[in-house]
């Protein structure tokens, strides 16, 4: 890929104890690329992206994120952090703050924004994933949808250069995922780069660029959406492919 | 005299209390006194233990731990009767006041400490990823995120244990703290009438009525409001 290179993972590994989640794993991602991670649970996928902001620490291995070493010792994890925008499963949103406290949080004490400029810079991004009339609201009075996609707002307020996706639509009720689908498409036409674990097939085969499928703590193979749900390579990811299919 | 009449005589006996009403005005003002002083003091001091203990320092912590059992194990009578009537023996004295007030402190900031801690520790660990993936530090991240969370959670047991504790202040009377209970037992001795402690009986009701009723309003105020 000549693009600029947003995501670059080198031979990474993960290790608790003995067990051992990522077994050296190599992955790029160039700048507004949108690549979807599948693979089976418990097969390092959430693991590889908390990796990718060290919410993991990693073994070995080297990640290094907008030309920056992520991995690197002594480097300023936190201001780097914010560069890294996560989207979790269980939304995580702050249930003691509001829709725009949630968004301002990291605003006013990482990048030291004045409540007034970190008022407007959440307004606007809240108004970005359409929820600018639930500023006021608490997470309890959001449905799920609306909670993910304040989550969403949260980390795109910090202006990061990628943004990961860690199964953002499997706690969702089927009919609030396509909202949060519409915002993740929205980024993508903006050009955010995207890294997303996810098997939402027809978002993957309507969005990404690249799919990769991991399994046992590597990327097994990796291909465009049509070709590895269409006619993967390896028998293990046609297996896999064929059971999220129904 | 009847039955009845002596009864009445011996335990409600107006004259008698009217005449240790303003001895008995004035254990009020220390009960409270300490109280407040008590509150104030170990619900400060466990907070801060348990947010130091957060930090997870291995020798701080081993500390924290140490101190913190032991003072929930002794009964706070032993610890005053020691600091009142054995720290003289090698030179240092106190007064009751500040017996009673530290050791209630220290058994108080104990209690909440492991009530704060446990708080901490309930709080959903995607709370701290999701302020750490913000690039929150972990102080600031244990401050702004984990701590409302767990304060909020720990309300009901922590009024729980402030009201007993401040109840406890009633212990002053063993060492000579002129609280309630103090003076009560005080009038009851020159009067050789139990009316006294009667009044101080009702003293204590009419004191903490009110605030076990404030805790609850303020544990529905605070009530976990959950998605």
């Amino acid at each position: 890929m000549a693009e600029e290179s947003i995501l670059s993972i080198e031979k990474l590994r993960l290790s608790y104890g003995e067990l051992e989640v990522l077994k050296g794993v190599d992955f790029d991602l160039a700048k507004s690329e949108l690549a979807f991670l599948i693979g089976p649970s418990g097969s390092g996928k959430s693991s590889l992206l908390r990796c990718c902001n060290r919410l993991e620490e990693p073994s070995a291995g080297r990640v290094i994120v907008d030309g920056e070493e992520v991995t690197a010792p002594g480097v300023n994890l936190n201001q780097l952090r914010r560069r890294i925008g996560m989207v979790f499963q269980s939304f995580n949103l702050y249930p003691h703050l509001t829709a725009l406290g949630n968004v301002t949080l990291a605003l006013r004490k990482v990048l030291k924004k004045s409540r007034v400029e970190a008022d407007d810079i959440a307004c606007s991004v809240l108004e970005r994933v359409g929820l600018k009339d639930k500023a006021g609201s608490y997470p309890n009075a959001l449905s799920g949808g609306q909670q993910q996609r304040v989550a969403i707002a949260r980390a795109l307020a910090l202006e990061p250069a990628i943004m990961l996706f860690d199964e953002p639509t499997s706690a969702l009720d089927p009919e609030l995922v396509n909202d949060v689908l519409a915002v993740m498409r929205e980024l993508r036409e903006t050009g955010m780069t995207m890294l997303v674990v996810s098997h939402e097939m027809g978002f993957a085969r309507s969005a990404a660029d690249r799919v990769a499928f991991m399994e046992d703590g590597v990327i097994v193979e990796q291909g465009s959406a049509e070709q590895i749900f269409g006619d993967p390579n390896c028998d293990r990811t046609r297996a896999f492919v064929r059971q999220i299919a129904h | 005299m009847s039955a009845w009449e002596r009864f009445l005589d011996t335990f409600f006996n107006w004259a008698v209390i009217t005449e240790y009403l303003p001895a008995l005005g004035q254990g009020v003002l220390v009960t409270c006194q300490l109280a407040v002083a008590v509150v104030l003091t170990g619900l400060a001091l466990g907070l801060g233990m348990a947010l130091l203990r957060a930090y997870r320092f291995w020798a701080v912590n081993f500390v924290i731990v140490i101190f913190v059992d032991i003072l929930r194990a002794l009964p706070p009578l032993v610890l005053i009767l020691i600091l009142y009537f054995g720290l003289p023996n090698i030179g240092v004295t106190f007064s009751g006041f500040t017996v009673v007030w530290l050791v209630l402190s220290l058994v108080l900031a104990a209690f909440a400490e492991e009530i704060y801690w446990a708080g901490v520790l309930s709080v959903d660990q995607g709370q701290w990823l999701a302020a750490r993936s913000t690039g929150l530090g972990f102080g600031q991240a244990l401050i702004f995120v984990v701590l409302p969370q767990a304060m909020r959670m720990t309300i009901p047991p922590i009024t729980n244990r402030t009201i007993a504790i401040t109840k406890y202040t009633a212990i002053g009377m063993v060492v000579g703290v002129g609280e309630v209970l103090g003076q009560a037992t005080t009038a009851q001795s020159f009067s050789g009438n139990a009316s006294p402690l009667m009044a101080g009986a009702l003293i204590y009701v009419a004191l903490f009525l009110p605030l076990v009723v404030l805790s609850r309003w303020i544990e529905k105020r605070f009530a976990w409001r959950r998605a």
